[in-house]
């Protein structure tokens, strides 16, 4: 399983196919998220799905999935674009809802601010209609596994 | 397990959120001091193939609905309140195999907003998994469709 994943991470990072790791991550398959290399950026995508539904009213997505998928895009922008043998741990997580996430797709795209040696500072965005009217923005905090020396 | 209005009332609410139904999410506990939520362990909401913890969104899903339900501990009425922010500060992963529970309370309640806090644990409070703290916005009892979904959850028929 371990190799599995190295193997799919590498591949991943070399032809920018990244379904087959998505499909070793369980929760990414819950949630449905997709991630294609655009340009030199990867971007995130979450379609349309009933199970992600919070407020039955609207219908919204729920907050959490959201969250999830931002947090999830985070993770893996890093996984992809640094040589962390492993997922990133998470060390914290702040976000602001700025507007209800319809049941339409959404879309996440990462920033990393800053990389250091053992935490990294990552910066999301997620956006329905337009990337300049973002449902939400977060940062996160990670702890990169130091990858072992030469 | 304890039962009361609040319980009940939590109890419909959360049966109504779909994806709190996928991950089998239900109310441990609620009272007018606070509710707990309780998120049972599934393969499908693992992270992390190589150690199968549960992914933080899992988790981040079980405190943003225990926050906003806090909200149904202090409320006469129901009220939709969305999440302004949420912050969540991760002590250490969750243990496989292991269900989480999520207790939130509200701390301040003003006309507009509603300050609340909490944390998630598995086998001890006093060793919580993550710290959380939340704000979130009453939109007052006027919105579209709230009132039938208000009167489903106090147990009403349509």
């Amino acid at each position: 399983m371990s190799d599995d994943f190295q193997e799919q991470v590498q591949r991943a990072r070399q032809q920018g196919d990244y379904a087959a790791l998505l499909q070793l991550i369980p929760y990414a398959r819950l949630i449905g998220i997709e991630c294609s290399r655009q340009s030199d950026e990867l971007l995130f995508r979450l379609p349309a799905n009933r199970d992600n539904i919070g407020n039955p009213l609207l219908p919204a997505l729920h907050g959490g999935v959201i969250a999830g998928f931002m947090e999830l895009a985070a993770a893996l922008h890093l996984l992809i674009g640094t040589g962390s043998p492993g997922v990133p741990k998470i060390i914290d997580f702040s976000l602001d809802y700025l507007r209800a996430g319809q049941f339409r797709d959404t879309y996440a795209r990462c920033q990393v601010c800053r990389q250091g040696r053992r935490v990294a500072n990552v910066a999301i965005t997620a956006w329905q209609s337009s990337a300049e009217e973002p449902i939400a923005t977060a940062r996160a905090h990670f702890k990169l596994e130091e990858s072992p020396g030469p | 397990m304890e039962q009361n209005p609040v319980f009940e009332r939590a109890t419909r609410f959360l049966s109504a959120l779909r994806h709190c139904q996928v991950l089998a999410m239900n109310v441990h506990s609620a009272s007018k001091d606070g509710i707990t939520l309780m998120l049972p362990y599934s393969p499908q909401i693992v992270g992390n193939p190589q150690t199968g913890v549960i992914h933080g969104g899992a988790l981040t899903s079980l405190m943003d609905t225990a926050c906003g339900m806090a909200t149904l501990c202090v409320l006469p009425e129901f009220e939709v309140c969305p999440t302004l922010d949420l912050r969540i500060d991760y002590m250490h992963p969750a243990q496989p195999s292991k269900s989480v529970y999520g207790f939130a309370q509200c701390y301040r309640v003003t006309t507009d907003v509603i300050f609340t806090r909490g944390f998630a644990y598995q086998d001890d409070p006093e060793h919580p998994v993550a710290h959380v703290v939340g704000t979130f916005m009453r939109m007052g009892k006027g919105i579209k469709g709230s009132k039938d979904f208000a009167g489903a959850i106090k147990g009403e028929q349509p």
